[in-house]
């Protein structure tokens, strides 16, 4: 059996007063896709957060790799990729420009390959409009062609399905089972009804919570 | 289960220098910027206004301009600054830009450094180049005007650094604006006593090499502190959102 990329241990947290959830523990597996349930307001932003290391209010433990993340904060950032539901698009760039400088800080990626990730998304033809003039479901896939590039080994994507058409959902399904194949971890949260053989859910709300 | 014979991606080792990540965030901020020019113009535009306010509301008589001109441009230059900061992480907080800044593997600090340093070329620096006019404007002589601009050039960017600190502590906050001059302006009365001083060791004709140097030393210590200060107050307001 493979190590785990990522460890949670009794994880804890609370928020204005109330607990979200406790002794919460999972293991991310590589090739694993990880699905967080629950309904609203039960925490699965919240955790997606904690475990992209935006939220630092929580207590219990998380393991990258079997040691403790926080000692080793820039291998964890280096190796994973957060996509919120507020995904870092800027209005006032073309899906290109803001392609390019998502993925600058992280690896440098030649324009053509990320013009070819914008065609990959549907967004062929629109690569040099401003994004301000695209819909919300094109904004979408500006920051989900990053899906296409990236060579992280965890993906933690919240709410992916949002403003996303019928099309766009099946063949984002087919990509995260395909990185999973591929041996990449994915974490996601949804209230599509995404189905996966061997998918691992962590069901939150109403305090109960299960592996598998 | 064939869980054994699965592949594994392997771990990234190696990313992207810190200086090619600083490269990348101040080139998307100018940008931005220039997408939107009508918000380059307003904080010149209301340093132009504020000064102009000065000889109609009080006096515009020469001796008077003379004597306050440069504690005017001073004020003036402040205040826009003042009025930009609110704009430096409220944009990219809004749109989620600031979330992927963050989770860059680069060390925060330098990436706010190139933030705040986008800021001040776009509007520290256009202040500094507009106060030889202004300056003619209140009747300075040339050397004053010199030593003013020289001040402004070392002190816009200490009020850029000090301002980000503001700007990033009251992020969390729906009305950011009163709070963040409250906090941010007894922080920017030392830079401009020695900044108007400067200028007025000047006008008297005195050596103004020293009072130079501690607005340096100002600058070398809000470059160092300031984006710790400012990275970590981000951390917070991200953690809270």
């Amino acid at each position: 059996m493979s190590e785990p990329l990522l460890q949670a241990v009794d994880l804890q947290c609370e928020r204005d007063e109330r607990i979200l959830f406790r002794d919460l523990s999972f293991s991310i597996l590589p090739g694993t896709v990880t699905r967080v349930e629950g309904p609203n307001g039960s925490g699965k932003t919240t955790l997606l957060r904690m475990l992209a290391g935006l939220n630092d209010a929580w207590s219990g433990e998380l393991l990258w790799c079997g040691k403790r993340r926080s000692a080793q904060r820039e291998e964890f950032l280096r190796n994973t990729l957060y996509l919120g539901h507020r995904p870092g698009i800027k209005p006032l760039l073309t899906p290109m420009e803001n392609l390019r400088a998502l993925t600058s800080g992280r690896c440098a990626v030649p324009d053509p390959v990320l013009r070819q990730a914008l065609e990959g998304t549907g967004l062929a033809g629109f690569q040099d409009v401003p994004c301000r003039k695209l819909s919300a479901g094109q904004q979408r896939r500006v920051a989900l062609a990053r899906l296409l590039i990236a060579d992280e080994p965890l993906w933690l994507l919240d709410e992916v399905f949002t403003a996303i058409d019928a099309d766009g959902v099946s063949a984002i399904e087919t990509l995260l089972q395909q990185r999973a194949a591929e041996g990449g971890a994915v974490v996601v949260t949804t209230h599509h009804d995404l189905r996966m053989p061997g998918m691992q859910r962590i069901v939150l709300g109403g305090g109960s919570s299960d592996e598998r | 289960m064939n869980a054994d014979v699965r592949p594994v991606l392997k771990l990234r080792d190696d990313t992207v220098g810190v200086l090619a990540a600083m490269r990348g965030v101040f080139a998307r901020d100018l940008k931005v910027a220039f997408r939107q020019r009508q918000d380059l113009l307003n904080p010149l535009l209301f340093f132009v206004m504020v000064v102009t306010l000065f000889p109609l509301g009080v006096s515009p008589e020469v001796s008077f301009l003379r004597e306050a001109g440069a504690g005017i441009l001073w004020v003036a230059a402040l205040l826009s600054v003042l009025l930009s900061l609110d704009h430096l992480f409220r944009h990219d907080f809004d749109d989620g830009t600031l979330e992927q800044l963050v989770l860059q593997p680069q060390p925060l600090f330098l990436l706010v450094l190139a933030k705040t340093m986008a800021h001040w070329v776009l509007t520290g620096l256009p202040l500094v180049i507009l106060t030889p006019v202004l300056g003619v404007m209140v009747h300075l002589d040339g050397n004053s005007i010199g030593v003013l601009c020289l001040t402004l050039l070392i002190g816009t960017p200490v009020l850029s650094l000090i301002g980000s600190i503001g700007a990033a502590l009251t992020l969390g906050l729906r009305s950011a604006g009163v709070l963040l001059s409250l906090l941010i302006i007894p922080l920017y009365i030392p830079v401009l006593i020695f900044g108007t001083g400067t200028v007025a060791a000047a006008a008297e004709g005195a050596q103004v090499g020293a009072y130079v140097a501690l607005m340096g030393a100002f600058l070398v210590l809000a470059l160092t502190l300031a984006p710790f200060a400012s990275a970590a107050a981000l951390r917070i307001s991200l953690s809270n959102g």
